[in-house]
């Protein structure tokens, strides 16, 4: 009696099933693609509405009531002030708290509660940190609207990502290193400085960068501290009120008129240049370094 | 001469090797200063808490907490003021409705490819690809919300009834914003999970999308969950999108097409408005901030013991 | 056989913040009657002592991981901890310099004195200590800089204030390094073959000028050349230094040191000092049975 021969051709329910895996493949990869996608068109309406209105006249005036004279130099004076003053102010709080952490702090109760707590300050809602700005900055310093009260909001928005992402640099030093030095008689802070600061340097500098990346777009918070108004001059002080960038194109985006709709895009143009310049710095640093 | 300070005699053994109090004085300034450092993380949520605690107070002096709780109408502004607390949250859980909606299927299925279907250069090019979509500052999605879902597509499609500032304009945008953070860390979950898990299914004959669907999300689900518990507190604190794009009208619905107000939405008016300290208006703004702030405390700490759930079984 | 175990995953949260580098076995060697201690098979050399160890016990947590260790390290020897996998060997080293003070969670009873004092006394400074009782490790670790710059460091740290360059040169001299370097000072220490990296951090040690040298296995990740070229530097080495090696290869033991110490965990894990003399003693008429089991390779 013959033996029926093997197939292995699937068939039937088999083939279907087999069928439907193979098609949803294809429906998988399209979702993976939405959010490509998206940017995508977002980058094309963006372009194709304000690429017209670039000009040196757009960078260099101040905003106005009419969209064709209005410009971004006031705001973008601000942006840089206000994170210049941030980078000042949170780095060397963030990589203090970070090397604390992980190379001075005592195993104890208030260690965890200090790693709980930033972990959960890196989930608070950037308004609650404007809000914070003004009560505390604002209102109870008296530092006003002004670029002070902006800086020292901002660094405390960014400082939990700042300090996480040290503390992950910090960790990449091989233990081997810090045990050569400090048998060498150096001692605990000699060996941070010396070795583990700068092997930890290169992904601390790229958690600074995404951080700024982040601080560069943030709109609610400065808003809260009062940064939503005119301004018509060069910031040259901490000590004087301003606006930025993202504000601004906020200001522009609620104004019905087109123009105002192609300033905004406009702005948001120079906004994601230097958001994505940011990015891909950091994203270049981390590479260079992960080979060497 | 020597490299070592006190060269050692046998007689002076002790003292070569003791502790000198002040000769690394400098050691111990540095500590405190470092300790002061990681202070200040902890005198944030101090001064978080107190301030809202505080101002919320004296807003429930003024307004009772039944009346905060339980009314359903939020009118600060009108004659006969309503502080009902739950138009606001409406407003909040609405856009939270419809972008999880959206992004929690996409999410997921681009993390199912990801980590099921994607060859490793694929994967290198699609992550990071997807990962900026979180570095885009959120009044740029806040503008394309308001200017090409609602004006380009919303209204073309469905005609001019539709409101200029409506919640599902939003929600798309939103959805957007937490595609990276659904798709990301449900990957990293579905990674995470086991291969002999998979090839015990693929043994028995199921097919990929099966073994994808049945064995590796299941597996998955803390971390996914985390995922989504993540994104819906992203969504809560988010202010820009919903103040540009959904409105400024406390609205007690969750029907997308109407204009509603969220809770940031409306802690941003108060902040562009000239509430004077002391007033209901401006106290209002931080006991619907304290409201915020547990809410999102609230999924925060769920979602942290969701990824504890998951390390404890895989890794 | 001559391979150590491989590292222990624990599984407690708490016990895996220490950093058990070479020392947790997975099955330590279990004999009958381990803690039994044979008369005379622990012996005082007549050179003067650098170390003078007494009931030595220590724990990381709360396993004991060291028992009531007790013996003299001579000066101007070479003296060899040997032993097999996780007898604590590695982990008796560290104690003289208090490098495992780094170690959360660790506690030691008992004394290890240096030249009469206590180290462990509470007001020793372990920095002072360590600047004295210099170490050289299993898998050699020079620091990402120049081969200058890791020569100097501890040195510089130490704020030494002569002459560098000629520190410098005079430590490659010592760790039998410079002629091969010397035109390439500053390159960086990692560009260099192990065998020359791990003398690079023989020299960075000796740049400090102590006067014990502790090595942890200093050669098991080396080649046999490399390897033979360290043994000889040791040899040359104890002229002026005293040398306490750990080692898990007999033949190096038998070859290198004037004393050697064998350890072996007993059936809890505990690290014991089982047998204590000179080389020659140990390798041709060892006193207690076990030592005499571990040379002849019937177990380890």
């Amino acid at each position: 009696m013959a033996t029926a021969p093997v197939v292995l051709r699937a068939s039937g329910r088999v083939a279907v099933r087999q069928a439907v895996s193979r098609a949803s493949a294809y429906l998988f990869l399209g979702a993976s693609l939405v959010g490509v996608f998206v940017l995508f068109l977002l980058a094309y309406e963006t372009i194709s509405t304000g690429a017209g209105r670039l000009s040196w006249d757009f960078i260099s005036n101040y905003p106005s009531r009419f969209a064709e004279r209005a410009g971004l130099r006031s705001s973008a004076i601000g942006s840089i002030w206000v994170l210049g003053l941030t980078v000042v102010m949170s780095l060397p709080i963030a990589i203090g708290t970070a090397i604390w952490i992980e190379e001075f702090a005592p195993q104890n109760k208030f260690l965890t509660i200090v790693k709980l707590n930033l972990a959960n300050l890196a989930g608070v809602p950037s308004i609650i940190y404007g809000v914070l700005g003004l009560a505390v900055f604002s209102r109870f310093f008296g530092f006003g609207s002004t670029i002070m009260a902006g800086g020292f909001t901002v660094s405390l928005m960014i400082l939990p990502m700042t300090v996480i992402a040290s503390q992950e640099a910090i960790r990449q030093v091989p233990s081997s290193i810090r045990d050569g030095a400090l048998a060498l008689g150096a001692s605990q802070w000699q060996t941070v400085w010396y070795h583990v600061l700068p092997g930890a340097a290169p992904g601390i500098i790229t958690g600074i960068i995404l951080a700024v990346s982040r601080a560069a777009g943030e709109t609610a918070a400065l808003i809260m501290i009062g940064a939503f108004t005119f301004i018509a001059f060069d910031n040259t002080s901490p000590n004087e009120d301003f606006t930025t960038i993202p504000i601004q194109i906020y200001n522009w985006t609620i104004r019905p008129q087109e123009a105002f709709r192609q300033n905004a895009a406009a702005a948001i143009i120079v906004l994601m240049v230097a958001v994505l310049s940011l990015n891909l710095l950091a994203a270049v640093i981390r590479e260079r370094f992960r080979r060497s | 001469m020597s490299v070592v300070s006190e060269p050692l005699h046998t007689g002076n053994v002790h003292g070569a090797l003791r502790r000198r109090p002040f000769s690394r004085w400098n050691e111990t300034v540095i500590k405190a200063l470092l300790a002061a450092c990681a202070t200040i993380s902890l005198v944030t949520t101090f001064a978080i808490i107190f301030v809202l605690g505080e101002e919320s107070v004296a807003f429930f002096r003024e307004v009772s907490l039944p009346d905060f709780f339980l009314k359903t109408r939020w009118r600060p502004l009108a004659g006969n003021p309503s502080f009902g607390i739950w138009e606001l949250v409406a407003g909040t859980v609405n856009v939270v409705i419809w972008s999880l909606v959206i992004a929690v299927p996409i999410g997921l299925a681009s993390a199912i490819y990801l980590s099921e279907y994607a060859q490793k250069r694929t994967r290198n090019i699609l992550k990071p690809l997807l990962e900026a979509l979180a570095g885009v500052p959120t009044v740029v999605y806040a503008y394309f919300a308001l200017n090409f879902v609602t004006l380009d597509i919303l209204r073309p499609a469905l005609g001019n009834d539709v409101p200029i500032f409506n919640a599902l304009a939003a929600s798309v945008m939103l959805a957007v914003m937490i595609l990276p953070t659904i798709a990301s860390i449900s990957e990293d979950a579905m990674s995470s999970v086991p291969r002999d898990l998979r090839e015990a299914a693929y043994g028995l004959g199921a097919t990929k999308l099966e073994v994808a669907i049945r064995v590796v999300l299941p597996a998955a689900l803390s971390g996914v969950i985390a995922s989504i518990l993540l994104a819906v507190a992203r969504v809560v604190g988010e202010t820009m999108i919903v103040a540009i794009a959904a409105g400024s009208t406390p609205n007690l619905t969750l029907w997308p097409l109407s204009t509603i107000q969220t809770m940031t939405g409306f802690m941003l008016q108060v902040g562009l408005g000239d509430a004077a300290r002391g007033t209901v208006d401006y106290q209002s703004l931080f006991a619907v901030g304290s409201v915020l702030f547990v809410i999102t405390l609230l999924f925060n700490i769920a979602a942290t013991w969701f990824v504890g759930r998951f390390r404890e079984v895989y890794v | 056989m001559e391979e150590e175990g491989p590292m222990v995953q624990l599984k407690s949260p708490r016990l895996n913040e220490v950093d058990l580098q070479e020392t947790k076995p997975e099955e330590p060697a279990v004999l009958a009657n381990p803690a039994v201690v044979t008369p005379n098979a622990i012996t005082d050399p007549p050179e003067e002592a650098v170390f003078s160890i007494s009931e030595l016990s220590l724990w990381y947590g709360h396993k004991q991981a060291l028992g009531d260790v007790t013996f003299k390290i001579p000066v101007n020897r070479v003296t060899a901890l040997i032993g097999p996998s996780g007898c604590g060997k590695s982990t008796l080293i560290r104690c003289l310099n208090r490098m495992n003070d780094l170690i959360p969670g660790v506690r030691t009873i008992g004394v290890v004195s240096y030249h009469g004092q206590d180290v462990y006394a509470p007001d020793i400074d372990p920095v002072e200590v360590r600047r004295r009782i210099g170490m050289v490790f299993q898998k050699p670790n020079p620091f990402p800089k120049t081969i200058y710059e890791n020569v100097a460091f501890g040195a510089k740290v130490n704020g030494y204030k002569g002459n560098m360059n000629e520190l410098v040169e005079q430590s490659l001299r010592q760790a039998a390094l410079w002629t091969e370097v010397k035109d390439e000072l500053k390159k960086s220490g990692l560009a260099l073959s192990g065998g020359q990296q791990q003398r690079l951090c023989i020299a960075r040690a000796l740049a400090v000028q102590p006067d014990v040298i502790l090595m942890d296995e200093p050669c098991s990740a080396l080649d046999p050349i490399a390897t033979l070229k360290i043994e000889d530097l040791i040899r040359e080495l104890v002229k002026d230094y005293t040398i306490v090696i750990v080692t898990h290869n007999m033949q190096q033991a038998a070859r290198v040191s004037d004393y050697t110490a064998f350890m072996l965990s007993d059936d809890r894990g505990v690290g014991r000092l089982i047998e204590y003399s000179p080389a020659t003693d140990v390798f041709t008429n060892p006193k207690d049975k076990r030592t005499e089991d571990y040379i002849t390779g019937r177990f380890g």
